[in-house]
């Protein structure tokens, strides 16, 4: 009713723009270029979802078959940086633009045509690294992480840095954007204490994005004058130290984690409340874990370090400051699971995404904290167990959630419902999958199998043959999940309410389906009934 | 492998889940093996129980949260005239389980710290080992032993001659093939394994000639970083004679995922053979004068014993 009652006597007088390059390449619109985030990061997942095939595929069963070793490390190395920097932080950066401004009744982003750069950097970023894959030298191969002295033995290396420098520029401009949209812009009653989580957690996140960024564009730069300008920052030969790299960058690598776990936090504390048809539990709590956990991200990155040969008191502290995050966290799951207690569910596709989301992030969690534990690390560390706790956290943690997302929204996006039937045919047929896929990378890093291994021993067969098998099951169940996209947005009959789900609280089901090119011009009028969490007492 | 296949596999595994979890030994990685092995050396005990202690607790707690989910996914279900009740918080649950969770990682943490103070304590060690990393693969030179210092007892050690055929790409040879006695060899296997007594607490001083590796032998509980520029130290003591296998840890290049580690643990009588045995051999062509400095490395290689990896009692 608030977008009604200061839209009424409003003339739709200037829509999207007609020509196709004057709508997607010149845009300042915060929908339109949350869409281009969002097409963007499907484009790159199904990218770096075929590498991560061709990884399988190698790994199906032992003995070299497809590719040889060099090739190997490439597609890792790629998959991982196409789906950290292509995939989850786009479609992360993709929601915002479009969910943000509508959540806090905002008319637009406030710097609509930094918007545009901040997207339009990516493309090319992308096609600078993933050209090195067809040059003579190939692609880096020395692991996302680009440690020093091995990647200083690429020929791409140039490639990757600039790469690295356009995506950090992108995300800085796209995170100061998004801090002043959300304290700036805020219609008038629409207080920090009563916006959505989601909105929350990528005000955090920005603060986040903003610190670390710049920390990896200067160790990659270091790279760089190390490999080309005769600079000895990790060169041990003229006085340097590989170690300080690593320092270096997972300073910048452990906040870039929760970067990439925040706004999923926030996308299923709005999702369980919708369709549990209950308020959150504990909404100030669940704001100050988020602020708590983004705290002590800056103070844990040695974690990812315990086998250096790092100094006694060094790994103590680090270990301690690693097994806190276990608190906040713990938090969150609990009042995920409180929130549902005495609710009245119903689970439609983002309902059991979410759902999926709270179980099999809280595997990863609990891997996270034996991984913490600096002896047992000193097994695990380096081992398929590692693959096996990260890609729960990331691809049933970050990625379920981003699917959840598209499903919660897309009716506002698009106007139309998507086929129900489908999405849960997407849904069961992921949840299976990815199982069969990372679980038995458990057993096998506890087993002994490093990572990063082209080849193993034939002790290792039988659960990377599952493992293979459910990867490419799930690798093909998400082109379902392009087919319900298409279906959805261009040939669905089923027209989407305002409201689209019956438990939907918050601005954003107050503007029509879809929502038009330009919504709230008049800050809409707020009554706190209509917010997700207006009426916030603990 | 059919839908049959893998329903197969997981009964086998439910079969084997007991032996694995169980207190069977694993010198080498077996087929379905479940569970961290329990390591052959007095300290890699450590990371085994705490393995299974922190298993242990999230499987309880996973119990829990996962029960009273599913619990409020069966019993507050709209399609079962659930009505959504109104309250949002309740202080009290919420510092329980704020206070739970933070007691039970003190002790978890207490655990953990006792056992990584002993671990990096290689003091009172009888023998030292050092370890360098090349890409790809180990060269292993005896420092001391009981107090002496050995001199010019040092070689490389990279993959077997039969690991390396068969992991070419299309090689056609059968992975499966490569065995040594009954077990399976396959990129676990080396020219020429590192030698150490039993009972004798070794200390192993790990660096590179290049990039970074790992020296990761699970029987010993631990891995390090092999770094160029910086030495590490750790220690091991091997509670059984007998053959103990890994690899590097580390990318490092394309043959990362071939340089492996063997260690064979020998009695200490048959050690102190061994070690006589190898120092008589580097006499031999240090005594030529041809034996150019440069040279050193590939001479003392070839003095190294013949490849002896089968199991040692």
């Amino acid at each position: 009713m608030s977008y009604a009652a200061t839209h009424d006597h409003h003339d739709d007088h200037h829509g999207a723009p007609k020509g196709f390059f004057q709508r997607w390449c010149m845009s300042t619109n915060h929908k339109d270029i949350g869409t281009l985030y969002l097409v963007f990061a499907l484009t790159m997942f199904f990218i770096g979802g075929s590498f991560a095939m061709l990884i399988r595929a190698e790994l199906f069963k032992p003995g070299m078959q497809l590719m040889q070793p060099y090739f190997f490390n490439q597609l890792t190395t790629m998959h991982a940086l196409v789906m950290i920097f292509g995939a989850i932080m786009p479609a992360f950066v993709g929601l915002g633009n479009w969910m943000i401004p509508l959540m806090v009744g905002a008319p637009d982003m406030a710097l609509p045509r930094m918007n545009n750069l901040s997207f339009w950097i990516l493309p090319f970023a992308f096609l600078l690294m993933l050209s090195t894959l067809f040059m003579p030298g190939g692609g880096p191969a020395g692991g996302w992480t680009l440690y020093p002295p091995l990647s200083l033995q690429s020929d791409s290396l140039a490639y990757v840095v600039f790469a690295v420098h356009l995506m950090g520029i992108s995300s800085i401009m796209g995170a100061i954007n998004i801090i002043a949209t959300i304290l700036n812009m805020r219609a008038p009653g629409m207080e920090l204490l009563k916006m959505p989580v989601f909105v929350w957690s990528w005000l955090i996140t920005a603060f986040l994005l903003i610190a670390v960024m710049p920390v990896l564009a200067g160790a990659v730069t270091m790279l760089l004058t190390d490999k080309y300008f005769g600079t000895n920052f990790f060169n041990p030969g003229g006085g340097g130290d590989p170690v300080l790299y690593q320092h270096i960058f997972w300073f910048f690598g452990h906040p870039e984690v929760y970067i990439m776990i925040l706004p999923a936090f926030g996308i299923i504390s709005e999702i369980v409340p919708t369709f549990a048809r209950k308020p959150i539990f504990g909404y100030k709590a669940m704001v100050f874990a988020i602020a708590s956990i983004a705290f002590l991200s800056f103070i844990v990155w040695a974690h990812h370090m315990f086998a250096v040969g790092l100094p006694l008191g060094a790994e103590i502290f680090f270990m301690y400051a690693t097994m806190l995050i276990a608190v906040p966290t713990g938090v969150k799951v609990f009042n995920w699971v409180a929130t549902i207690w005495g609710s009245s569910m119903t689970f439609e596709t983002p309902m059991l995404f979410a759902i999926a989301f709270i179980i099999l992030f809280t595997i990863g969690g609990f891997s996270g904290l034996m991984l913490a534990l600096v002896p047992a690390d000193f097994q695990y560390h380096d081992t398929y167990f590692v693959v096996a706790h990260f890609h729960y956290v990331l691809v049933t943690g970050a990625l379920f959630a981003i699917i959840a997302a598209s499903y919660y929204w897309l009716p506002k996006w698009t106007g139309n419902m998507y086929s129900e039937f489908w999405g849960k045919v997407h849904f069961w047929n992921s949840v299976i999958w990815v199982n069969v896929l990372f679980f038995p990378q458990h057993f096998l890093g506890l087993a002994g199998m490093p990572r990063r291994i082209p080849d193993y021993n034939v002790a290792f067969a039988n659960f990377n043959m599952i493992s293979s098998i459910g990867g490419f099951l799930f690798g093909a169940t998400q082109l379902i999940f392009i087919g319900v996209l298409i279906h959805c947005a261009f040939f669905s009959k089923k027209k989407a309410t305002d409201r689209v789900w019956e438990g939907a609280r918050g601005l954003e089901w107050t503007v029509p389906s879809p929502a038009p090119h330009h919504t709230f011009e008049v800050p809409p009028v707020i009554h706190d009934d209509e917010l997700a969490h207006g009426h916030v007492n603990d | 492998m059919t839908s049959g296949g893998i329903r197969r596999s997981f009964t086998a595994a439910a079969a084997l889940a007991l032996a694995s979890f169980g207190s069977v030994v694993h010198a080498a990685p077996g087929p379905w093996q479940l569970n961290m092995q329990r390591g052959e050396s007095t300290w890699s005990q450590v990371p085994y129980h705490l393995n299974n202690i922190s298993l242990a607790v999230c499987t309880v707690i996973g119990i829990l949260v996962f029960g009273a989910m599913f619990i409020a996914m069966f019993r507050f279900r709209k399609s079962r005239g659930a009505v959504a009740e109104k309250w949002s918080h309740n202080t009290m649950v919420e510092v329980v389980w704020t206070t739970i969770p933070v007691v039970i990682l003190v002790v978890l943490a207490y655990l953990a710290t006792g056992g990584l103070t002993s671990w990096a304590d290689t003091t009172g060690s009888q023998m030292t080992v050092k370890v360098t990393g090349y890409q790809w693969k180990w060269r292993y030179d005896y420092v001391d032993y009981q107090g002496k210092p050995i001199d010019k007892v040092g070689f490389m050690s990279k993959l077997d001659t039969q690991s390396d055929r068969t992991r070419q790409l299309g090689s056609g040879m059968d992975p499966f093939a490569v065995k040594v006695g009954d077990e399976s060899t396959y990129l676990l296997n080396v020219d020429n394994p590192l030698v150490v007594p039993v009972d004798t607490k070794i200390r192993f001083v790990i660096t590179s000639g290049d990039v970074i590796h790992s020296w990761w032998v699970p029987a010993t509980g631990w891995k390090l970083d092999a770094i160029p520029g910086i030495i590490n130290a750790a220690w091991a003591n091997f509670q059984t004679p007998g053959t103990y296998r890994g690899q590097c840890a580390e990318l490092c290049g394309q043959d990362h995922g071939f340089m492996p580690i063997v260690v064979v643990v020998k009695s200490k009588a048959d050690f102190a053979a061994w070690l006589a045995g190898q120092q008589a051999k580097s006499a031999a062509p240090a005594a030529a004068p041809a034996a150019a400095s440069s040279a050193a490395a590939p001479q003392t290689s070839q003095a190294a014993p013949v490849a002896d990896t089968a199991k040692q009692g």
